[in-house]
């Protein structure tokens, strides 16, 4: 069974340099008691840091399908379509 | 840019948009559609089935030269339990001739080739760019601004065909209160590599006949949602979808889901050898009728993913996005004949969608994405309890079939009383009759 490392690692990436999404408030995090954004995202995009307590955020993977923008119920992921050229190019769609 | 002011700007080079260019640009008006992609569909997907019938109306046979998949023959529907599965279907040969009923296809390629025909009639597609806003004159949408230096573009009218993440549609005011994730499912697809041969042999098909299969219940953890396996030419595209809502309430990561999907025990045989090439998600807008957008206002249109036009229940949200982009074309053409592009004028557009089967449908069914939600019994226990009678059905052990019949009837009713079993039903012919 392929890991979805590996599974992301099959698609193309034209990535930026800058990320497309940002945690608006990091304290909104720190008191998010499910943290959805750390499973729903079909690419796991976030990661909870229980260090630094905060959330990391590996965009290079974003599948750009919007569902973190939704799915965080604190409205706390601001998110944007990355720069013209930039992210996922799908082969096959 | 060579020119500064256009006739119309669409912006997303998806099927609703293209078919808006490809339309508007064979009419002689001047047209710019701009993809924030590489290429047109590089940002694309769906599972993947186009239908004939409204790609036809826009371009008429198409098949001979588009790049599709197959023509499907075969639809099939596996309501599923862990480890078996009840199957329906309609297999017809004559779905593989002319004029076709639908196709599978990878939308990478087809949108593509699409965008590829609105360029030979004249449409102007302008890739990598990204539009950040709309410009606006009063209360009157007059261009867009995209993400390039100096890169603001007049237009007489804009088109937003931008797609489910339909963010331009939400700030312009026309979706007050953007959406939610009761409105929304969060969909994962697969396309994974394997032989011709093997495919054929695998679904029961001739060569370059094709065949789909929808699978509700395990398929999706007993959340409201389907999965699906579709055959390509030389792969197999498996993915699952459910409502984003029921996602982030039962903590499960897409990916787990189709995996386990994957590794269904009547599914897994499917896929054996096969090699997987790419992992695409995306978001179906399912929100339905009372989930639409106000459509128009002063200047601009919206239409397919972005204006919330899809029937998830039908598997349909292609030949609505492709249809409104005919009606938006049409809209487009009246306006400039009368030069005027206000929001009267272009209110023709709803009156052609409420004269089509996309509102009448969208309408039928306009309960039913709330009503699955708030009874998610009928993803959990109802797909059980088909497996539980058809095991116990086809069980043959020397037990009297009336007996049979009294153990399934108990069996059943031990789950769910002959009282609600018959509301469930009166609820479900409510909002699906």
């Amino acid at each position: 069974m392929k890991s979805l490392e590996d599974k992301l690692f099959l698609n193309r990436y034209q990535a930026d340099k800058h990320s497309h999404l940002k945690i608006k408030d990091r304290e909104v995090c720190k008191y998010c008691e499910t943290r959805p954004c750390t499973y729903i995202c079909p690419a796991k995009v976030y990661a909870w840091n229980d260090k630094d307590e905060i959330i990391e955020t590996a965009y290079e993977g974003c599948v750009e399908c919007g569902t973190c923008r939704y799915g965080c119920a604190h409205d706390n992921i601001d998110w944007r379509n990355p720069r013209g050229g930039f992210g996922i190019a799908y082969k096959y769609g | 840019m060579a020119v500064e002011k256009f006739d119309c700007i669409v912006v997303g080079a998806g099927v609703a948009g293209t078919a808006t260019a490809y339309l508007l640009a064979k009419a002689g008006i001047n047209t710019l559609l701009i993809e924030r992609g590489d290429y047109p569909g590089s940002k694309n997907v769906m599972g993947g089935v186009l239908y004939r019938h409204p790609t036809e109306e826009i371009i008429p046979g198409f098949w001979r030269e588009a790049p599709l998949e197959r023509p499907v023959v075969e639809q099939r529907l596996w309501i599923l339990d862990q480890d078996s599965a009840v199957t329906l279907g309609y297999k017809g040969k004559h779905f593989g001739r002319e004029p076709y009923n639908n196709f599978t296809v990878l939308r990478a390629k087809f949108d593509r080739w699409f965008a590829k025909q609105a360029v030979e009639a004249g449409a102007l597609l302008i890739t990598e760019t990204v539009v950040e806003d709309l410009l606006y004159e009063g209360n009157k949408v007059v261009g867009v601004r995209t993400g390039r230096a100096d890169g603001d573009v007049r237009a007489d009218v804009v088109v937003l065909a931008e797609g489910v993440n339909s963010m331009l549609t939400q700030k312009a005011g026309l979706q007050h209160d953007g959406l939610n994730t009761a409105q929304l499912a969060v969909a994962v697809k697969e396309v994974i590599a394997l032989p011709k041969e093997k495919i054929e042999d695998r679904f029961n098909l001739e060569p370059n006949e094709g065949a789909t299969i929808e699978l509700v219940g395990e398929s999706t953890q007993g959340m409201v949602g389907t999965g699906f396996i579709y055959t390509n030419k030389d792969s197999i595209s498996i993915g699952c979808g459910a409502l984003l809502s029921q996602v982030v309430r039962n903590r499960w990561n897409p990916n787990e889901l189709l995996e386990r999907l994957k590794n269904h025990p009547v599914v897994k045989p499917l896929l054996e050898g096969g090699e997987t090439k790419e992992y695409a998600g995306h978001l179906i807008p399912e929100g339905g009728y009372n989930a639409i957008p106000k459509l128009y206002r002063d200047g601009l249109l919206v239409v397919g993913d972005a204006a919330m036009l899809v029937n998830g229940i039908h598997r349909e949200g292609s030949n609505m996005a492709m249809m409104s982009g005919k009606y938006a074309a049409e809209t487009v053409i009246h306006a400039r004949e009368r030069g005027d592009f206000s929001s009267a004028t272009l209110s023709l557009y709803e009156k052609k969608l409420k004269d089509s089967f996309i509102l009448k449908d969208l309408q039928k069914y306009q309960n039913a994405s709330a009503f699955f939600e708030t009874n998610d019994h009928l993803f959990t226990l109802y797909p059980k309890l088909a497996n539980f009678v058809a095991r116990e059905f086809t069980t043959v052990d020397n037990v009297p079939k009336k007996e049979k019949q009294r153990k399934i009837m108990e069996g059943v009713t031990a789950k769910r009383s002959k009282f609600q079993l018959a509301k469930d039903f009166y609820r479900l012919w409510r909002v699906m009759g």
